[in-house]
C-alpha cells in the first residue's frame, strides 16, 4: 500500500491541473475540470486525488478526484452501492476497520497524506469527525456522551470547563432547550430526532475540522430531517461538512457542492445550484430527473 | 482553530499505550487459560502414562499339588514377593482349568507386584533394600520388564493396583449412557419439535420455556438426590445400576438437547415450511419430511455434547450409589456397576501411590473419549453447516 | 414363564396387532377407493391412524397400571395387567377399522394425536423440575421436624456425627447430641466460590476482550476449541488435578512465606475451580461483547478515541449487563459445583476467613451425608436435603436474575445471537 501511495503522488506533478487551486471539477469524463464556481477564495480544507479502493476483489471506488471547501456542505449524492459511503469513511479512515479493504491514491488534508502510515489515524479523527446514518448514542447519560470525548482529548480541565462545554455543544446543535433539565438521563431515552442531534453535538464537541455525515437522516421523521438541515447550514459557518444523503431535495436544499457517484466513479462534480439546473453529464441529469436511482 | 496533526500525535502517545497495555494484558489472559490447559495436559500426560505399562516378571512356576494347596509355593521363595499376589490367587484356577500344566515347571512372565512395579518407575515403594537388589539382579538379566499393560484395559477394579483395570466402568459407562440417550433423546427431541413447531406462544409455553432454562442451571448433585428420592426410594429402582444411573443422567442431559434442538429447528428456514405448507401438507407432515431432515445434523451434533457431558458428570451418580467397588464387567442394566468418572474418583482415594497413575491414567482414557466426542461434534457442525 | 419372557411376548403381540392394524386398515381404505368412493384422506394415513388407536390406548393401560402398581402398592398380577393391555389394543384395533370411512379425517385425527405426544413430551422437564423440588422439599421438611431451622440457619457447629444413634433410638449413648448449625458451611462454599470468582471473572473477560476485540481471525478459530477443551473436561479429572497437583504446590509456596497451609486448603479447589470457569465466562462474554452493535465502536472511534477507550467506555458498559449476567450463572455453578471441592476441600467444617485452612462446603457435606452408612431416615442424611433445598433456591435465584438481565441487554440491541 505505501508503494502505491508513493507512486500515485509521483504521478501528481505530471497533473498541473490537478493543483491545489482546483475548483469544483468534471472529472473523468471530459478529462479536464471545469471550473463551475463563481464563489471563488475558498479555501481547500480536503484533497483527493486517483483514490481507488477494493474490497478484496470488488473495486468499489474508481480514480475519484475531488477538492472540498472549508465552511461548506459538500453533498455526496448517487443510486445505492454507488460508493458515495465508501467514498465517505475513506476522508477519516473508518474503512480501517473493515479487514480486506484495499486503498490507493492520495487523500490530503492540511497537506498531510491521510494514509500515510505515519499518519495516527486517531488525530485524524479527531480533526474529521463523523455522524452515522442511525443516530448511535453511547450507553451513557446525555451529559457524558459529549463530555467523554473532549475529556479524553484533554480540551476540558475543569468541571466547570467541561460544564460549559456540554452546553455550548447542545446549543450548537439545537438541542440544549430540549435536555438541559434532564442531562442526566441515558441518550437512548430522547427520540430518534434528539438522538441524532445528540450524535452531532458529540461530533462538535471534540471541535473537528470537518464532520462527514453519513445518510444522517435518513431515519429520522420530516420534522427531525428539516431541524438538521437547519443545523447543518448553520454549523457550516464553524465545521466543514461533507454529507452523504440519498435524497436529492436534501442536497439542493442544504449543499453547496454536489458530488454525483455512479458505480464506484465520481461522475460529475459541480455547484449544487448547477447541478440541479443545468448538469453537465448525462449520467447525472438521468438519475437528478429520476430516470434510475 | 484546531490543533495540527503533530500536535495531537504528540498527546496521543500516553493513549496509545494504554491500547497496548490493554491488548497485551487481554492476550495474556488468554495465553493464561491456554497454559492452564497445557500444565494440566503435560500433568496428566506424566503422571497417567505410565499407567499403561506394568512390570511383568519372569519367573520359573512349578505346577505341583502342593502349589494347588498353597499357591505362594509355586514360586521360589526370594522372587515370591516379587510376584503379584493376583498371580498366584488364580493359579489354582488355571490348574484345573488346564491339568496338562500339573507336575511341570516353566519359566513364565507373570505379573510383577505393584511394589516392583512402582520401584521400576522411580517412585518410593515399601520394597525392602534386599529385595531391591534382586529387583536390580533381575532387571539386568533381563528377567523384569515395562511391558504395555493390557490389564489396564480389560480387568474390572481390584484392590491391588498392578490388578485394577478400567473395562467395569467403561462397560458401565456405555450401559448407562445407553439409558441415558434412549431416554433422553427422544423426549428431548419431541419436546424441542413441540416448541418450536407447534406450540402457540401461551403461559404454558412460557413456563416450559423457563423452566428447561432454570434446568439447565440446577447443580448436577441436585439431580442426584432427585434419583436417590424419587427413583431409588419411591419408584424402587435397584441402587448402584446403570439403569438408574442412566435415568438420572437422562433429566439432566435432557435440557442440553432441547435446547441443540430447538437451535437446529430454528436455523431451518420459514420459506421451507411455508413452501410445505403451500403444497398441502399438515404441520406435521411438515416437520417429519422437511424440518426435521434439515436440521438433523444439528440435532445430532447437540446430541453427541450432551453425551459427552454426561459421560463426564460424576456428582449425581455418587448420590446413588455408583461409586460400587466393581470387580467384574456387568451384563445386566440391574446389576450394580460403576462408571469411568466414578471409578476415577475412587481411585483418586486410595491411599497406594500405584493408584494415583491409575487415576491419572484412567482420566487419559477418559479425556481421550471426551475430546474425540466433542471434535467429532465440531467437525459434523462444520461439515453440516448450511447457509441460508 | 420369566418376566422378560412375559414382556418380550406382550412386545410381539402388541406389534403383530399393530402391522395388522395398519395393513388391515390400508387395504380397507384402499379397496374403498378402488370402488371409486372419494374419500377425505389417503389409504395411509388410515392405516397409521389404526396403529395409533391400536397402540395407543394399549400402553396407557399398561403404563397407568404399572404407575398404580410402584405406586398405591395394588396388587394387580403383571400377567393380568399386559392381557387388560392387549384386550384394549383389539378394541382399538376394531375402532381404527370402523374408521375407515370417507368422511373420517384421519390426517386431522394423526395431528391431534401427535401434538398430544410432543406435549406430553414437553411436560417431562416440568415434572423433572417438579420431581426434585417435591423430592427435596419433602425430606428437608422431614429434617426440619426433627431438627431447629433456626439452629439450622444460625447454629456455626456442623457436627452430625452422633445423629445415627439417635435414629436408631440411641441418643442417649452419644457423647453429645448431633448439632446441625450450617453457617460454617455456606462460609466455606462462599468463600471458595469467591476465590473461583476472583480467578474466572478477570482471566475470562480480559480472554474475551481479546478474542472479541484484538484477535486476529486464525488466533480466534484456534482459541475457541482450546477453551472448549478446557470446558469439557469433566469436574471430577478437576478435582484429582486440584488435590494431587495444586493443593501441594499451595503448601510448598505457602510454607516457603512461612505460612502454614492444609493440604486440604480453600485456595487449591478455588483457583481450579475457577480455571475451570474461565470458558464459561468467556464464551458467554465474547457473545456479549460481539453483540454490541459496531455502530458503538464507530461512533466512539469516529470521536478520535482510541481503542482502548473505545472498549473501556463504550463497549464494556454496553456489554456490562451481559457480562455481570454470565458471572452469576458462572457463581451458581462455583456454588453448586461439587467434585472439585469434595475431592480437594476439606471435611471438617470450619468458620474461617484463612483460605490456607481447610474448610467444607455445602455439597461436600451431602456427598457426605448420602455415602455414609447412615440410614436414610437419620438426621444426617436428611439434611442432605435441607442443604440442597438451600442451593436449589439460591442457584435458581441466580439463574433467574441472569436470564432477566440478558433479556434486557439483548432486547435493548435486538441481537438474537445469544
Amino acid at each position: 500500500m505505501l508503494n502505491e501511495q508513493t507512486v500515485s503522488r509521483e504521478n501528481e506533478p505530471g497533473q498541473p491541473s490537478m493543483g491545489p487551486t482546483l475548483k469544483p471539477v468534471q472529472p473523468s469524463t471530459q478529462g479536464k475540470p471545469v471550473n463551475t464556481n463563481e464563489d471563488a477564495g475558498h479555501e481547500l480544507s480536503i484533497r483527493v486525488r486517483d483514490l481507488n479502493l477494493w474490497y478484496g476483489a470488488n473495486q468499489a471506488l474508481k480514480n475519484v478526484n475531488i477538492d472540498v471547501y472549508q465552511h461548506n456542505v459538500t453533498a455526496l449524492i448517487g443510486p445505492s452501492g454507488c460508493g458515495k459511503s465508501t467514498f465517505l469513511r475513506c476522508l477519516n479512515r473508518m474503512n480501517d476497520l473493515i479487514r480486506s479493504v484495499k486503498i490507493e491514491g492520495l487523500v490530503e488534508m492540511d497537506g498531510r497524506d491521510v494514509n500515510d502510515p505515519r499518519m495516527d489515524e486517531i488525530a485524524l479523527r479527531r480533526r474529521v469527525g463523523m455522524v452515522f446514518q442511525k443516530p448511535n448514542p453511547f450507553p451513557k447519560s446525555i451529559y457524558e456522551n459529549i463530555a467523554y470525548a473532549p475529556r479524553m482529548h484533554d480540551l476540558v480541565s475543569r468541571k466547570a470547563e467541561q460544564d460549559e462545554l456540554v452546553e455550548q455543544a447542545l446549543r450548537d446543535a439545537g438541542l440544549w432547550n430540549e435536555v438541559k433539565d434532564k442531562l442526566a438521563e441515558p441518550g437512548t431515552s430522547l427520540s430518534g430526532g434528539q438522538q441524532q442531534r445528540l450524535c452531532i453535538a458529540r461530533a462538535i464537541a471534540v471541535k473537528p475540522d470537518v464532520i462527514l455525515m453519513d445518510e444522517p437522516t435518513s431515519a429520522l421523521d420530516p420534522i427531525s430531517t428539516a431541524t438538521i438541515e437547519d443545523l447543518m447550514d448553520k454549523l457550516k459557518q464553524q465545521f466543514t461538512i461533507v454529507t452523504v444523503t440519498h435524497n436529492m431535495q436534501q442536497a439542493a436544499r442544504v449543499a453547496d457542492y454536489t458530488a454525483f457517484f455512479h458505480l464506484g466513479e465520481l461522475i460529475e462534480y459541480n455547484d449544487t445550484r448547477m447541478m440541479f439546473s443545468n448538469p453537465h453529464t448525462k449520467k447525472a441529469e438521468d438519475y437528478i430527473t429520476g430516470r434510475y436511482g | 482553530m484546531s490543533q495540527s496533526f503533530d500536535e495531537i500525535t504528540a498527546q496521543l502517545k500516553r493513549r496509545h499505550r494504554k491500547t497496548a497495555r490493554l491488548k497485551w494484558l487481554s492476550m495474556g489472559a488468554l495465553a493464561l487459560a491456554a497454559t492452564f490447559l497445557v500444565v494440566f495436559i503435560s500433568d496428566m500426560l506424566v503422571k497417567g502414562l505410565p499407567a499403561f505399562q506394568q512390570a511383568q516378571i519372569q519367573v520359573e512356576v512349578t505346577y505341583s499339588e502342593q502349589s494347588q494347596q498353597m499357591p505362594p509355593a509355586a514360586v521360589n521363595e526370594d522372587v515370591r514377593r516379587l510376584v503379584s499376589r493376583g498371580f498366584l490367587r488364580t493359579l489354582p484356577m488355571r490348574m484345573r482349568d488346564n491339568p496338562d500344566l500339573m507336575g511341570t515347571t516353566r519359566m513364565e512372565w507373570v505379573l510383577a507386584d505393584s511394589a516392583v512395579d512402582q520401584y521400576l518407575k522411580g517412585h518410593h515403594t515399601r520394597l525392602k533394600d534386599d529385595q531391591k537388589s534382586i529387583v536390580d539382579d533381575l532387571l539386568a538379566k533381563g528377567q523384569v520388564e515395562l511391558k504395555f499393560n493390557t490389564r489396564f484395559f480389560t480387568a474390572g477394579d481390584s484392590k491391588m493396583p498392578e490388578l485394577a483395570g478400567i473395562a467395569s466402568a467403561a462397560m458401565g459407562t456405555v450401559m448407562t449412557l445407553i439409558v441415558t440417550m434412549l431416554v433422553c433423546f427422544p423426549i428431548g427431541v419431541m419436546t424441542a419439535v413441540y416448541l418450536e413447531e407447534f406450540a402457540t406462544d401461551n403461559w404454558l409455553t412460557q413456563v416450559i420455556e423457563i423452566n428447561i432454562n432454570n434446568l439447565a442451571a440446577v447443580p448436577s448433585i441436585l439431580f442426584g438426590l432427585l434419583g436417590l428420592a424419587i427413583y431409588i426410594n419411591f419408584f424402587g429402582v435397584p441402587r448402584s445400576t446403570p439403569l438408574v444411573g442412566g435415568l438420572t443422567l437422562a433429566l439432566m442431559t435432557l435440557p442440553v438437547i432441547i435446547i441443540a434442538t430447538r437451535t437446529a429447528l430454528r436455523s431451518v428456514p420459514d420459506t421451507i415450511r411455508q413452501a410445505a405448507f403451500g403444497v398441502g401438507c399438515s404441520r406435521w407432515q411438515v416437520v417429519r419430511d422437511h424440518v426435521l431432515p434439515l436440521s438433523f445434523p444439528g440435532i445430532l451434533t447437540g446430541s453427541i455434547i450432551g453425551l459427552a457431558q454426561a459421560m463426564g458428570e460424576t456428582a449425581p451418580l455418587i448420590i446413588i450409589g455408583m461409586v460400587a467397588f466393581i470387580p467384574d464387567v456387568s451384563a445386566s442394566f440391574s446389576d450394580a456397576a460403576t462408571v469411568m468418572p466414578a471409578q476415577i474418583f475412587t481411585w483418586a482415594g486410595e491411599p497406594d501411590r500405584a493408584f494415583t497413575e491409575k487415576t491419572a491414567g484412567g482420566i487419559l482414557v477418559l479425556l481421550v473419549v471426551l475430546i474425540s466426542l466433542n471434535a467429532t461434534a465440531v467437525w459434523m457442525r462444520k461439515k453440516f453447516e448450511r447457509r441460508w | 414363564m420369566p418376566t422378560n419372557q412375559v414382556y418380550l411376548l406382550f412386545s410381539a403381540v402388541l406389534i403383530a396387532l399393530g402391522l395388522a392394524a395398519f395393513f388391515l386398515a390400508r387395504v380397507r381404505a384402499s379397496h374403498l377407493r378402488a370402488h371409486g368412493t372419494t374419500m377425505v384422506a389417503q389409504p395411509d394415513q388410515y392405516a397409521w391412524f389404526s396403529v395409533l388407536s391400536t397402540a395407543g390406548p394399549a400402553l396407557l393401560v399398561a403404563a397407568l397400571g404399572a404407575f398404580v402398581l410402584l405406586l398405591l402398592g395394588a396388587d394387580i398380577p403383571t400377567l393380568y395387567l399386559l392381557g387388560a393391555s392387549l384386550v384394549v389394543a383389539v378394541v382399538g384395533l376394531l375402532v381404527g377399522l370402523s374408521q375407515v370411512r370417507p368422511d373420517f379425517h384421519a390426517r386431522q385425527a394423526i395431528e391431534k394425536v401427535i401434538r398430544g405426544v410432543l406435549a406430553a413430551a414437553a411436560m417431562v422437564s416440568i415434572v423433572t423440575t417438579l420431581g426434585i423440588l417435591i423430592s427435596i422439599v419433602f425430606e428437608a421438611v422431614r429434617f426440619f421436624q426433627m431438627q431447629s431451622f433456626w439452629e439450622f440457619v444460625t447454629g456455626t457447629t456442623w457436627a452430625p456425627g452422633n445423629s445415627f444413634l439417635a435414629a436408631a433410638g440411641r441418643a442417649d449413648e452419644g457423647a453429645s447430641a448431633a448439632q446441625f448449625g450450617s453457617v460454617p458451611l455456606f462460609a466455606g462454599t462462599f468463600l471458595i466460590t469467591l476465590i473461583a470468582m476472583l480467578v474466572a471473572i478477570p482471566i475470562g473477560l480480559m480472554a474475551a476482550i481479546y478474542m472479541a476485540e484484538f484477535a486476529p481471525i486464525r488466533v480466534r478459530t484456534l482459541a475457541k476449541p482450546v477453551l472448549e477443551v478446557l470446558a469439557g473436561i469433566p469436574t471430577v479429572v478437576y478435582g484429582f488435578f486440584a488435590a494431587i497437583t495444586v493443593a501441594p504446590i499451595i503448601v510448598d509456596v505457602a510454607g516457603f512465606f512461612g505460612l502454614d497451609a492444609s493440604f486440604n486448603n480453600a485456595l487449591a479447589p478455588g483457583i481450579v475451580m475457577g480455571i475451570m470457569i474461565i470458558p464459561f465466562i468467556s464464551s458467554l462474554s465474547d457473545d456479549v461483547i460481539n453483540a454490541v452493535p459496531d455502530s458503538m465502536r464507530e461512533g466512539s472511534l469516529a470521536l478520535g478515541m482510541t481503542k482502548a477507550e473505545t472498549i473501556t467506555s463504550v463497549v464494556l458498559p454496553a456489554a456490562i449487563p451481559g457480562i455481570i449476567s454470565a458471572s452469576l450463572l458462572a457463581v451458581s455453578r462455583a456454588l453448586g459445583e461439587t467434585m472439585i471441592v469434595v475431592m480437594a476441600a476439606g471435611m471438617r467444617p470450619n468458620l474461617t476467613a484463612n483460605p490456607l485452612e481447610d474448610m467444607t462446603t455445602v455439597t461436600v457435606r451431602i456427598v457426605a451425608a448420602l455415602t455414609g452408612d447412615q440410614e436414610f431416615e437419620s438426621a444426617e442424611t436428611l439434611s442432605a436435603f435441607a442443604l440442597g433445598l438451600v442451593l436449589f433456591v439460591v442457584t435458581l435465584v441466580l439463574n433467574m436474575v441472569s436470564v432477566i438481565m440478558i433479556r434486557r441487554f439483548r432486547e435493548k440491541y435486538r441481537s438474537n445471537d445469544l
